[in-house]
Formats: C-alpha cells, sequence, structure tokens
C-alpha cells in the first residue's frame, strides 16, 4: 500500500543514561550472544592454560566424583564438581572450549573454500559443469550424513581430522547453492561483461569480480553454521565417533555422565549447558549478522 | 505434471546411484574384505578361492556392480557381529521401533509448531511471540542427546516417573518421544511463524479482510494455506534428521532402533550391517523427499499446473 | 440471475441527492519508529447515491490511507483513525465495535485493490474465493448449487465469458484483466451501497484499462453503487467521475464537480495538475511538470503544505494553513487567493 508521507512529528530521542536506553542497546546489539561467546567459547579456548584451575586429564583419585561447591560435600577446590578420575569439570569445560572452537573453525573455513569455490564455478561456467555439481549437492543433501560420518569415521578411525574433515564435507553444501544462487546474479551485471572484454581470466573474473559481492553471504553463513558445526562435533563425540577419549570435548563429557547420571549428574549437565549456550548465542549472533549485512537470507 | 514427476523420479534414481558409489567406496577404503572373509594362516589357493567366489578378483566398477545388483534384491550379504543373520533382515527388524519414535515425535511437532507458530506471528510481539521465539531458539540450539538425558535425570531418576531406557509400554515412548520431537517443533514453529508472517502482509489478506471475511478463517484458511508451503518443503529435510539423529536419541535410551544398531555395526566394524542400514535409509529418505515435492505440488496449485 | 437479486438490477438506479457516505474531519495518522505521519488531516468530504467520486493526487498524498480509513482497516499496526466521523448509510461506522464493522465490508462498502496479480489468493480457485464472498454476509443458509449460482452470476456480471468453467481456475491461469475482473465480481457479489476502487487500472494493461473502466460504468448502471475512485489519474476521472477532490500532503485542497475543476480549478496545485494532464485537441511543446515533490517526513511546517512547490506562494501562505472557501455550486478550495472572491467556511 502507498503510505502517505504526510507530515512527520519527529520522536525525540532520550539523551541521558535511562533503563529504557539500556534496554535499547541490548535490543539492537547482541550483547548477550557477543558476552557468552567471548567468556564461554572464545577466552577460555585461547587462555585455557593460564585460567584452568587444574589439568584436563590427570585427576586426582581422592577427590572423585564430589559434587559441585553449593552441595554437601562439595568445596570451592572443584567448583562445578569432578568426574569418576577426580578430574575438575570446570577445568575440562574450559580445555573443551579449545576443542569446539578449533573444529568449527577449521571446518567451515575448509567447508566454506570448497563449497565457494564449487558454487562459483557452477555460476560462472554453467553448463554441464553446473549440472554435474549440483547433482553431487543434491546427493549430499539426501543422505543420512549422520550415518555417513559415523562410517567414514570407523573407517579411518576417530581423530581431530576426521572430525574436521566430516564436518567440512557436510558444510560444503550450503555455501555451494547460496554461493551460486547469488553469482548467478551477479555474472549477468555489466561490471563482469566488462571485465571478459577487457580479457581478465576466469579465476580473475571468478575471485577478483564475483567473489567480493558474495563475501557478505558468506560470512553470515559461516555464523550460522558455527552453532550447527558445534552441535554436530558434540554429538559425534558422544557417540564415540568424534574427538577420543580422553580429551577433554564437551560431548564425550556429556557421554560420560551419561553413566553416572543416578549418582553424579553434575558430569553431564555442565558441559551440555556449555554447548547449549554456545550454540544459542552464535545463532543469535548469526541471525543478527544477517539481518544486518544480509536481509535477503532470511529465508534460508 | 507427469512431465515434472518424470524428471523427479529420475533425479530421485541419479541420487541414489551416487549415495550407492559413496558407500560402496568407504566400505572398500575401510580394509580389503578378503581380512575378514579368509581363516588366518591359509594358503594362497584358499586365498584365490574365495577371491573368485566373492568377486574380488574382478576390477572394482565390476564389482560395484555386483554390489548394487545384490542390493537391489535386497542382499547385503551376512552380518559378522550378529552371526547367521542376513544384514538386510536385521535391518527390517529393527524398523519398527525407530519408525514409531520418528512419527510420535513428528505428529507431536506438528500438533504444537503449528498453533504456536500461527499465533506467534499473528500476536506479533505478544507474550506468545516471545515464548514461541524462546522454544524455537531453545530447541535449535540444544544437543537432543543432552536433552535426553537430562530428560531421564528428571522424571526416571528424580521424579521416578517414567523408566529411563528400553522399549515396551507406553510409558517407554515418552522421554525419547520429547527428547526427539525438541528439535523439529522449534524448528517448523520458526518456519511457520515468518511465512505466516509473509502471508499476513499479502494482498489477498487485506482484500479478504475487506470482504469482511472473519479474522479466524483469514487465520486458518487464507494465510495458513500459504504458508504451509515453505514448511513442507522442509518437512523432507525433517524426516531425514529424525531417521538420523535418532542415532543419538536411541543411544541414549537404549531404544532398538535402527539408530542403534548403525552405531552397534559400526562399532563392531561390521560393514555388511552398515551398507545395509545406510543405503535403506538414504533410499528411503530420497523417497520421502519425492513425495514431499508431491505434497508440495498438490498445496501449490502454480506447481502443479504451471 | 437469481430472482432475488433481479429487481434491483433490472432497473437503473437513479443519481440522487441522498448521501450514502459522509465523511467528517476524519484524521488518521500513521505511528511509526520515526514519527507520526499525518497521512489523513481532517479531511471532509460526502458522496451521493449512485455517484462517482474521484480522489486525486499524487502518490504519497493519502488518498489510498483515505481508502482504508473508509474500510476502517488502517495499515497494522501503524496506522490508527483518531478522529472524524464516517456516517455510511446512516451509520457512523467509526462507532461500531469490530465484529458489526466486519458484517459491512464487503457488504455495504466494498473495495478494489490495485494489484489484482497478489490481490487473488493464489491457492485456492477462483469459484472458492468467489463463493467466499457471496456467503459471507448472507443471513440465510443456501445450498452448495444456490451458491455456486450466485458466484457464477457475479462472474457473468463482470462479463466474464464462460463463467461456469472459470469457476475451477486458479488466479495464475487468468491474465491480469480477468483477475481484475473476478476482484470486481467478489466486491459487488454482496451489492454493496459504496465502491471504492484504488487505482483499479494502473496494473492493467494499457489496452484493457478502458475496458476495464467502461466495465465498472455498466456494474454502476445496473446497481446502482455509488463509486469512489482513488487515482493520479485526471483522465480517469473525467471519465468516469461526476465530481472529485483533490489531495496534497493529507489535506483535501480542493473539490467540485468534473466540470468545475476541469474548466476552472481555483487552487493553484489543481490548476498545476490540470496543466500537466495532455490534451488531445492542443497542440503544445512540452507538458507543464510541477517542480520538486510533496513534502516528506520531517518537513513539517505551518501554513500551507503547497507553499514550497507553489508559483503563487506568499508570505501569509507560509505561516498560515488557509481555510475553505465556498464558490459557486458546492465548489471548494483551500487557497489564500480566493480570500475576497469566495466565501470562507466556517467550520
Amino acid at each position: 500500500m502507498a503510505v502517505g508521507t504526510g507530515i512527520a512529528i519527529p520522536v525525540k530521542r532520550p539523551s541521558t543514561f535511562s533503563p529504557a536506553g539500556v534496554w535499547r542497546i541490548f535490543r539492537r546489539y547482541p550483547v548477550f550472544p557477543l558476552f557468552i561467546l567471548l567468556f564461554v567459547l572464545v577466552l577460555p579456548a585461547i587462555f585455557a592454560d593460564v585460567i584452568a584451575p587444574y589439568d584436563p586429564l590427570e585427576g586426582q583419585l581422592s577427590t572423585r566424583l564430589s559434587p559441585p561447591f553449593w552441595m554437601e560435600g562439595g568445596s570451592t577446590a572443584n567448583w562445578l564438581g569432578t568426574d569418576k578420575q577426580g578430574r575438575d569439570i570446570l577445568t575440562r569445560i574450559i580445555y573443551g572450549a579449545r576443542i569446539s572452537l578449533m573444529i568449527s573453525i577449521a571446518g567451515i573455513v575448509i567447508g566454506g573454500t570448497i563449497g565457494t569455490t564449487l558454487g562459483l564455478c557452477a555460476a560462472y561456467f554453467g553448463g554441464w559443469v553446473d549440472s554435474i555439481i549440483m547433482r553431487v549437492v543434491d546427493t549430499f543433501l539426501s543422505m543420512p550424513l549422520i550415518l555417513l560420518a559415523l562410517v567414514v569415521v570407523a573407517v579411518f578411525g576417530p581423530s581431530f581430522f576426521t572430525v574436521i574433515g566430516v564436518v567440512a564435507s557436510l558444510l560444503w553444501v550450503g555455501y555451494t547453492r547460496q554461493v551460486r544462487g547469488e553469482s548467478l546474479t551477479i555474472k549477468s551485471l555489466d561490471f563482469v561483461a566488462r571485465a571478459r572484454v577487457a580479457g581478465a581470466s576466469h579465476t580473475r573474473i571468478m575471485f577478483r569480480h564475483i567473489l567480493p559481492n558474495v563475501v557478505n553471504t558468506i560470512i553470515v553463513l559461516a555464523t550460522l553454521e558455527m552453532g550447527s558445526v558445534i552441535l554436530l562435533e558434540s554429538t559425534l563425540s558422544f557417540l564415540g565417533a568424534g574427538i577420543p577419549r580422553p580429551n577433554p570435548s564437551w560431548g564425550v563429557m556429556v557421554a560420560d555422565g551419561r553413566d553416572h547420571i543416578i549418582a553424579a549428574w553434575w558430569i553431564a549437565m555442565f558441559p551440555g549447558m556449555a554447548i547449549m549456550l554456545v550454540v544459542l548465542s552464535a545463532n543469535l549472533m548469526g541471525d543478527w549478522l544477517r539481518d544486518q549485512l544480509d536481509p535477503k537470507l532470511r529465508q534460508v | 505434471m507427469q512431465r515434472y514427476l518424470l524428471i523427479r523420479f529420475g533425479q530421485s534414481l541419479i541420487t541414489l546411484i551416487g549415495v550407492s558409489i559413496i558407500v560402496f567406496t568407504l566400505a572398500r577404503m575401510s580394509g580389503n574384505p578378503l581380512d575378514v572373509l579368509v581363516p588366518e594362516e591359509s594358503g594362497p589357493e584358499v586365498i584365490e578361492q574365495i577371491s573368485k567366489l566373492w568377486g574380488l578378483d574382478k576390477p572394482w566398477h565390476e564389482q560395484y556392480i555386483v554390489f548394487v545388483t545384490n542390493a537391489a534384491r535386497g542382499d547385503f550379504g551376512n552380518s559378522i557381529k550378529w552371526q547367521g543373520q542376513k544384514a538386510m533382515d536385521l535391518v527390517l527388524q529393527r524398523f519398527p521401533a525407530t519408525l514409531q519414535l520418528a512419527s510420535l515425535a513428528m505428529v507431536v511437532a506438528v500438533l504444537l509448531a503449528v498453533p504456536i507458530g500461527v499465533l506467534s506471528a499473528y500476536k506479533k510481539g505478544s507474550w506468545m511471540d516471545y515464548l514461541g521465539k524462546t522454544v524455537a531458539l531453545l530447541g535449535q540450539s540444544s544437543p537432543s542427546f543432552w536433552i535426553g538425558i537430562m530428560l531421564i535425570w528428571i522424571f526416571a531418576v528424580q521424579l521416578r516417573l517414567l523408566p529411563t531406557s528400553g522399549r515396551g509400554e507406553w510409558q517407554h515412548m515418552i522421554l525419547p518421544g520429547v527428547a526427539l520431537g525438541w528439535f523439529p517443533v522449534a524448528a517448523f514453529m520458526r518456519l511457520i511463524r515468518s511465512s505466516m508472517l509473509t502471508a499476513l502482509d499479502s494482498e489477498y489478506v487485506k482484500l479478504a479482510r475487506l470482504k469482511g471475511v472473519p479474522e479466524w478463517k483469514i487465520i486458518w484458511k487464507h494465510a495458513l494455506k500459504n504458508a504451509a508451503i515453505p514448511p513442507i518443503t522442509f518437512f523432507g529435510i525433517l524426516v531425514a534428521r529424525l531417521l538420523t539423529g535418532s542415532v543419538a536419541i536411541e543411544t541414549v535410551f537404549a531404544w532398538p532402533g535402527v539408530g542403534l544398531l548403525a552405531l552397534e555395526a559400526v562399532n563392531a566394524r561390521d560393514y555388511q550391517v552398515v551398507q545395509a542400514v545406510v543405503m535403506i535409509v538414504s533410499a528411503i529418505f530420497i523417497f520421502m523427499n519425492l513425495l514431499v515435492d508431491l505434497a508440495y505440488a498438490y498445496v501449490d496449485p502454480r506447481v502443479r499446473l504451471g | 440471475m437469481t430472482n432475488a437479486q433481479a429487481p434491483q438490477a433490472e432497473q437503473p438506479k437513479q443519481k440522487s441527492d441522498r448521501r450514502v457516505l459522509e465523511v467528517k474531519n476524519l484524521k488518521t495518522y500513521l505511528y511509526t519508529r520515526w514519527g507520526t505521519t499525518q497521512a489523513v488531516d481532517d479531511i471532509s468530504f460526502y458522496l451521493n447515491e449512485g455517484e462517482s467520486l474521484g480522489i486525486v493526487g499524487e502518490s504519497g498524498c493519502g488518498k489510498s490511507m483515505t481508502a482504508v480509513s473508509l474500510m476502517r482497516l488502517p495499515p497494522r499496526p501503524a496506522g490508527r483513525i483518531i478522529a472524524g466521523e464516517i456516517i455510511l448509510d446512516g451509520t457512523d461506522i467509526l462507532q461500531l465495535n469490530e465484529e458489526e464493522m466486519r458484517t459491512f465490508r464487503g457488504n455495504k462498502i466494498s473495495m478494489i485493490l490495485q494489484d489484482p496479480h497478489a490481490s487473488l489468493n493464489p491457492v485456492f480457485t477462483v469459484g472458492n474465493q468467489l463463493m467466499e464472498a457471496v456467503t459471507t454476509h448472507l443471513k440465510e443458509k443456501l445450498n452448495k448449487p444456490q451458491v455456486i449460482d450466485r458466484a457464477v452470476d457475479a462472474l457473468r456480471m463482470v462479463q466474464v465469458a464462460a463463467p461456469e468453467r472459470r469457476m475451477h481456475d486458479y488466479p495464475h491461469q487468468m491474465s491480469g484483466g480477468m483477475k481484475q475482473r473476478v476482484v470486481g465480481a467478489m466486491a459487488i457479489a454482496s451489492r454493496p451501497k459504496v465502491l471504492i476502487a484504488d487505482e483499479p487500472t494502473t496494473a492493467l494493461d494499457v489496452t484493457i484499462q478502458a475496458q476495464y473502466l467502461r466495465l465498472l460504468r455498466r456494474i454502476q448502471e445496473e446497481t446502482g453503487v455509488s463509486i469512489i475512485f482513488i487515482t493520479h489519474d485526471f483522465g480517469v476521472v473525467a471519465k468516469m467521475c461526476d465530481r472529485a477532490v483533490v489531495m496534497y500532503a493529507g489535506k483535501i485542497v480542493e473539490q467540485g464537480t468534473t466540470r468545475q475543476l476541469f474548466n476552472n480549478p481555483a487552487h493553484p496545485y489543481t490548476q498545476a495538475l490540470m496543466a500537466s494532464v495532455p490534451k488531445m485537441e492542443e497542440h503544445v511543446e512540452k507538458l507543464y511538470s510541477i517542480e520538486g515533490s510533496p513534502p516528506t517526513l520531517y518537513n513539517l511546517k505551518p501554513g500551507c503544505r503547497f507553499a514550497a512547490r507553489c508559483p503563487l506562494v506568499d508570505d501569509r501562505c507560509r505561516t498560515e494553513y488557509p481555510p475553505d472557501y465556498n464558490g459557486p455550486d458546492g465548489h471548494t478550495a483551500a487557497c489564500w487567493r480566493l480570500e475576497g472572491k469566495w466565501q470562507p467556511s466556517l467550520s
């Protein structure tokens, strides 16, 4: 509908500090997710050796299965309690952040690079290149990927690199589809044709002319996928097909806690909460970035 | 319409072939099958005999043809872990349990997600909307295996209301059903909310209002049928997620379904069973996507007739 | 045609002086994040039975907002009708509750939207949507064949060929002109007193436009419905309207009969609009166009809203909004230039 322009009375913005002003900042910027990502994921991952109170792999048998500090029998020596081998839960969560961060960054970078390149190629060359790439994408989209991931891990054995490989092979599809779609429109624009007339090579046109125009999409996708990568890694680790024990992956820790859920609920509870908070924040962050950079992705 | 069907069918077939190639390759990469088949300390002539029997002396593309023709007949060989059982039979035995859980989660998801999603779009900015958004966010952010364990802790360990694991009475289904349904509720609701917002903002809804159509009819007839189109596309992805996502849930609740079978087979390096599971679940998944496209065409006349 | 509706349709209605719609001091404001927009600001006009009234102005002048205000459906959640009276057939619809208002919409007053491609629901058949229009305001219960009969009648009324077959079509199978006819059929299905046509032909092919306007005229002759044309096109006004209202920036600047506005435009804005209409009889070197654009959101100034673009502006125009001046035979305009020539209106 044509909205009448008419005459406007501007609303005066309160310039002084007020609860309403703080609330507006909270609504406009992702304060909460940034805070969580920083203090639960990034800072612990970087400074794990400095801030963690104990060794993540060595436990003290004297303090096995001790509860969190507020419970009877708990103490501030182990804030969030200990597991069956007497390892400090808080320490392991801090070191676990390192694993989650590294896996998600490595997986997203590798998957994103492959996916973006293939998407650019599909859009730029079109024809049979496009057909083949998109058929492969469809195949990947219609496979039970967690099951395949289990098979891959069974074949190559669980390790850091297997998990990154699995994550990357799951992620590239999304990039290919999105980048292809957007590059198709950009490809038809004037400046690409001009570059071609000027004799630029295929690679140059793809990476110097088209790529910079889809970079926003790539960033938004990367943030949006961070959450699902962390979920995937923890699920694989939980199933014993991810990060091998005794490494403190959050998923492994939940798996350890599962066997002691009756006597020591805290072993499973806290790492799971860490996963949830981080994934939640990554999703919120991604939503916010998408709205800022690339509103047309809203349907994704 | 027939042409469309034919094309979609052809694409599905190609996808299925793609899956079979990947499965075949992975299984061959897992090591020489002879190691499993041949008794230790056999002479070279025994090895040769067995190779011939299984077609392992032939070039790999012929081996693949043998694999596919056998698979098409439902023959994936015998299980190694479960001696004397055919891999295919094992999958078929376990399948009903998975199907039961997945359909429960699905039904619950639709029953919850549709009304909440619709109302939170209609009353945008209300407490209903915030509730919906919160549920959606939490649902998409929580690891389902952890939710399962926490459900066990609360309802089985602390409150002693429900059994911790296994399959049997109806009570056994509740906790795994909730844990599995958690994600689809959230995903569906989010989708319905956003497509409902678009539909409610459309000119045809405006015209329906101008016609004096009652609000309930505008929401549940005019807007919802349009808003249902994107969630239907998502349905296929969701079924796949339920079938495979059940790996974690079935593990947590010791629910004897296909997911648990797959995990057990992988841990035992029982590739015959693994191949069978992956191929069958993929086939179901591809078939579901085909069905979804048909449903899509049914709801949207522009696809059906255009 | 069913018997229940036949008598009404058979004898062409005479234009009368009975006011079927009277709008008094209507204000519809939009409350947005950036401020309050006075989209419709204190406007008054009336519509006689069987008459056609044009509401003319550039885009953004508040004419569409006026239309949706008459339906009591300003855009949610920003729009609100904050003052005035809308007396439709003796009832002030602003006093009705929502449910009562709903029984008026599409029944006593209906509306045709601009874009026929968007205004039909893509997932239901044309018949389904027509039948809904037929049954929504029915008191008595009809069986299915009767409802279908009435829907087919409505299609016949808008001159759709083979209406029985078209009932099963989906909107995407129809052309734009055909869709707009269906929308028209839905609008008149309940025999409304007033039909609002919001730029009904702008989205149509040029060749179809005149055809559609003729159709509306025919419907008016058959049913005696009063029509409000919302348009930016003085050609439509000349062809279709008995009287017209000229709006600028949320205000009515001039109203009168079509003849008065064409032969003797009183407000400089109307004069400028007239000068920018191409005429067949005269040869002109260059079409006149109005400099500048209507005031935007933050351009709030006291005084005449056209002052910034007016060739005849003086100091008083910039500081004080002119009152309405009454000219001969109901011709009114709001411009200081008329002081001393016409009588200022008291309200």
